[in-house]
C-alpha cells in the first residue's frame, strides 16, 4: 500500500512532465493522456481509501518514507508522506473533482491552440495539491503549497496574450506570495521551537502546549495568513475575482478542488497549535465571518457570471475558515462544508463554462435569459447545484452549511451571536445572489439577438456529452453528497480521530435553527425573484445606489490595495531613493568633494621652483629646531 | 680666542648659504651655496669638538667632507646634464616635475 501512495502522487506528476516535454509529439494524445492519468491517481486514491476502511478506526494511516530530501547536522527532512482520514478526503476530492473537471476539458477546450500545455497545466496542479494533503511535514507541504501557486499562475495566465489575463496572474501570484511568507515563517519558526517540521513531531497538545502560549499564538497566526493568502479570505482576497481570466475549468478546479481549499486544509491539519492558541483561533473566525459576508456582497453586485460565482466561492470558504476556526466543533463541519462545496461549486463553474462555451465566451449576465429552453441539461444540473448551494432542504449544502451555523452559535457567550448572526446572514444573501444568477440566466426572455435574427449572437445550444457527463456526475454529488455523510453522522466519525470533535451547546436549538435558514433562504429567493424575476433586466447595469456600486467594484479591495499599498509602496521607494540621491550620495559626493578641492590647493604648493623647496625644508627645520628649543626650556 | 666665535662665524656662513640657496637661481651659485652650508656645519662640528674636548665632532666633520664630495660629483653631473639639454643654469627652468 505504501507504494501506492507515491504512485498516486508520480501520476499527474508524470503527465505534467511528459505532456510539458513531450513537445508537439504528444499533442494528440495530451487530452486523454492528461485525463487518463488524472483517473488513474483516482482510482488509485479509491483503492487506499477502501484499505484505509478495513482498518480500525484508530489506526487508519498509511505512512511512505520515500527518501532522506536534506540532512545537514541536526537538520533532516525526509520526503516522507502521511494518509489518514483528514488527507484521504482531499485526495479522493481533488482527484474525483480533477478527474470530471480533466473530461469536461477535453471538450471545453477542444479548439484550443496550446490544449497539450493546458492539460499539462492541470496535471501539475492536481500533483502540487496532492503532495500538499500528503506531506507529513510542514516543509514538503510547503513545496505543494508553492507548487500550487505555480499551477494556478500558468493557469490563470494561460491566455497570456490577453493583457487581462497575464494581469490577473501576475496579481494571483503576487497576493499568494504574501500568504506564503506567512507560511515560511511558521515553517521557520517551527523549526527553531520544536526542531522538526514533521507533524507528528509538532502536532502534540503536550507538544505544542510546551512551547507556551505566545509561540502558540504567533504559529497560528502565521499560519493564518498563509491561509488567507491561498483561500482568498480578507484581506489577502482580491486575486480570485480576477482569477476569473483563466479558463473556465481553470476556474472549476481552482475554486472546488484545489488550491483556495489548502487553506482550510493547513488550519484543520494545524489544529493542535490552533486548539492552544485562542488568540489566533479569534483572529481566525474575524477571518472567515468578514470573508463570508464580503464575498456574498460582491456576489450580489457582479454581474459577470464567473466574477458572481468567485464571489460565492470566497463567502463559502468564509463559512470553512470560520468552522475551521471555531475549534474541535467545527473542524469536521469545515471539511465537510468543503467537500460538498467542491461537488456544487464544480457543477456551478463547469455549467457556467458550458453557457459561456454555447455563447461565444460571453459571461454578461444582462445578455442571458431564458437559456432553461436551449440547454436543459446544464439548466437541470446548474440548478441542482443552485439549490445545493442556497442550502435548499435535503440537498448537500443544508446538511453541511446548517452544521456550521449551528457550531457558530455553539461557540457560546455574544460571540457566539455574533459569529451565529453573520453565519446565518450570509445564508441569506447567498440564496439572494446565486436566484440573482439563476433567474437572470436561465429564465425570463433572452436578452440577446441571435444571428438567424439579424442579432450578433450564436443561437445557444446544449454543450457535447464530454462536457454534459462530468456536470451531471458532480450535480449528483451535490444532491446526495451531504445526506450521505449526514446520515448515522459518518463524515463525523471518520474524521474525528484526526481532527478531534467536540459537541457545542448551542443556545438556539437545532429546530428553530434550520427553520430560520430555511426562512432567510426563501427570503433571499423572494427578493431575487422580485427584483429580477418580475421585471425585466435593463441590458446595461444601472447606475444605482452607492452600496451597489461599491460592490460591483469588490467593495474597494484594488482601491484601497492601491492607496496603502501601491501609493505607499511608491511613497517610500521615493523616499528611500531621494534619501539615497541626497543623503548617500550627498555624503560621498561631499566627501569626494572636499578631498579634491583640498588637494588641487595642496597641489599648488608643488610649483616646481626648487628654491620653494628648499624654502619648505628650511622652514621645516626651522620649526622643528624651535620646537626642540621648546621642549628643552620648559 | 674665545671658541665662541667660530660658532656666531658658522652661523654666519650658514645663513648666507641658506638664503643663497633660497634667493639665487643660478644653479652653480645655488650648488656653492649649499657647499657654504656645509662647510658652516663642519666648522661648528668641529668647534664644539674642541669646546667639549671630545673627537666626535672632528670625525663627523669628514664624514660630511665625505659626503659633500659625493654630492658634488652627483650634482655636478645633474646640471651639467641639465645645462645641455635646456642652454640654461637657472632652476626655475628645470620645472618639468610641476603638475
Amino acid at each position: 500500500m505504501n507504494s501506492l501512495l507515491g504512485l498516486l502522487i508520480a501520476a499527474p506528476l508524470l503527465g505534467a512532465a511528459v505532456l510539458l516535454l513531450g513537445g508537439r509529439f504528444v499533442d494528440r494524445v495530451a487530452p486523454v493522456l492528461g485525463s487518463a492519468l488524472a483517473g488513474l491517481s483516482f482510482v488509485l486514491g479509491a483503492i487506499l481509501f477502501s484499505n484505509l476502511l478495513g482498518k480500525p478506526a484508530s489506526g487508519r494511516a498509511i505512512d511512505s518514507d520515500l527518501f532522506t530530501w536534506m540532512h545537514v547536522g541536526t537538520f533532516k527532512a525526509d520526503a516522507a508522506f502521511h494518509l489518514d482520514q483528514l488527507s484521504m478526503t482531499f485526495v479522493l476530492l481533488i482527484t474525483g473533482v480533477g478527474t470530471l473537471i480533466h473530461i469536461y476539458s477535453i471538450g471545453y477546450m477542444a479548439h484550443d491552440e496550446k490544449r497539450r500545455k493546458f492539460f499539462g497545466y492541470l496535471n501539475l496542479f492536481l500533483a502540487a495539491m496532492l503532495i500538499l494533503v500528503l506531506a507529513d511535514n510542514y516543509l514538503l507541504l510547503y513545496v505543494g503549497w508553492e507548487g500550487v501557486g505555480l499551477a494556478s499562475y500558468l493557469l490563470i495566465g494561460f491566455w497570456q496574450h490577453k493583457p487581462s489575463a497575464a494581469t490577473a496572474a501576475k496579481k494571483a501570484f503576487l497576493v499568494n506570495r504574501v500568504g506564503d511568507i506567512g507560511l515560511a515563517v511558521a515553517v521557520f519558526l517551527m523549526f527553531t521551537t520544536f526542531g522538526t517540521f514533521t507533524f507528528q513531531g509538532i502536532l502534540h497538545p503536550s507538544v505544542v502546549s510546551s512551547a507556551g502560549q505566545g509561540k502558540a499564538t504567533a504559529l497560528g497566526l502565521v499560519l493564518l495568513l498563509a491561509a488567507c493568502g491561498k483561500s482568498a479570505q480578507v484581506p489577502l482576497q482580491s486575486w480570485l475575482g480576477d482569477a476569473m481570466e483563466g479558463p473556465t475549468p481553470v476556474s472549476a478546479l481552482i475554486h472546488a478542488a484545489t488550491m483556495v481549499t489548502a487553506g482550510v486544509y493547513l488550519i484543520t491539519r494545524s489544529s493542535a497549535i490552533f486548539n492552544a492558541a485562542p488568540t489566533a483561533q479569534l483572529a481566525v473566525v474575524c477571518v472567515g465571518a468578514v470573508t463570508l459576508l464580503f464575498g456574498a456582497i460582491v456576489g450580489c453586485a457582479k454581474d459577470d457570471i464567473k466574477k458572481a460565482l468567485a464571489g460565492s466561492t470566497m463567502s463559502q470558504i468564509g463559512y470553512m475558515i470560520l468552522a475551521a476556526g471555531l475549534g474541535p466543533i467545527g473542524y469536521v463541519f469545515a471539511i465537510m462544508h468543503l467537500v460538498t462545496h467542491g461537488f456544487f461549486k464544480a457543477g456551478l463553474f463547469l455549467g457556467a463554462g458550458s453557457i459561456m462555451h454555447a455563447r461565444e465566451d460571453e459571461v454578461d449576465m444582462r445578455k442571458y435569459g431564458g437559456l432553461w429552453k436551449k440547454m436543459p441539461w446544464t439548466f437541470a444540473t446548474f440548478g441542482l447545484g443552485y439549490l445545493a448551494i442556497i442550502g435548499f432542504p435535503g440537498l448537500s449544502g443544508f446538511f453541511s452549511k446548517d452544521k456550521i451555523i449551528e457550531a457558530a452559535f455553539a461557540k457560546g457567550g455574544t460571540e457566539g451571536w455574533i459569529l451565529g448572526g453573520a453565519a446565518l446572514l450570509g445564508a441569506a444573501i447567498t440564496a439572494y445572489y446565486m436566484s440573482r444568477i439563476m433567474v437572470m440566466t436561465f429564465f425570463g426572455k433572452p436578452r440577446y439577438t441571435t444571428k438567424a435574427e439579424g442579432g450578433t449572437s450564436p443561437e445557444a445550444h446544449e454543450s457535447p456529452a464530454v462536457m454534459v457527463a462530468p456536470m451531471v456526475v458532480l450535480a449528483v454529488g451535490s444532491v446526495f453528497a451531504g445526506g450521505f455523510f449526514s446520515l448515522g453522522s459518518r463524515f463525523l466519525h471518520w474524521l474525528e480521530p484526526v481532527t478531534g470533535h467536540s459537541e457545542g451547546h448551542s443556545p438556539v436549538s437545532t429546530g428553530v435553527l434550520t427553520a430560520a435558514t430555511i426562512v432567510l433562504m426563501l427570503l433571499g429567493m423572494g427578493l431575487a425573484w422580485f427584483q429580477y424575476g418580475m421585471r425585466e433586466v435593463p441590458a446595461a447595469a444601472p447606475r444605482s445606489i452607492w452600496p451597489v456600486r461599491l460592490a460591483r467594484r469588490d467593495l474597494g479591495q484594488d482601491d484601497f490595495n492601491h492607496a496603502v499599498f501601491v501609493r505607499g509602496g511608491t511613497r517610500f521607494a521615493d523616499g528611500l531613493a531621494e534619501f539615497d540621491a541626497k543623503g548617500v550620495d550627498g555624503a560621498v559626493r561631499g566627501v569626494a568633494g572636499a578631498v579634491g578641492g583640498g588637494s588641487s590647493r595642496l597641489r599648488k604648493l608643488q610649483n616646481g621652483y626648487v628654491r620653494s623647496y628648499a624654502f619648505s625644508m628650511f622652514g621645516g627645520a626651522v620649526l622643528i629646531v624651535a620646537a626642540t628649543l621648546f621642549m628643552r626650556a620648559v | 680666542m674665545n671658541p665662541v666665535n667660530y660658532v656666531y662665524l658658522a652661523a654666519l656662513l650658514f645663513t648666507i648659504g641658506a638664503a643663497g640657496v633660497l634667493i639665487r637661481r643660478n644653479a652653480i651659485v645655488v650648488f656653492m651655496c649649499v657647499e657654504l652650508m656645509l662647510n658652516a656645519c663642519n666648522l661648528a662640528f668641529v668647534t664644539f669638538a674642541r669646546m667639549h674636548g671630545g673627537l666626535d665632532g672632528q670625525i663627523v666633520a669628514f664624514f660630511t667632507m665625505v659626503v659633500a664630495a659625493a654630492e658634488v660629483v652627483v650634482g655636478l653631473a645633474i646640471i651639467v646634464s641639465v645645462f645641455r639639454t635646456r642652454h640654461s643654469a637657472s632652476v626655475d627652468d628645470a620645472n618639468l616635475m610641476k603638475l
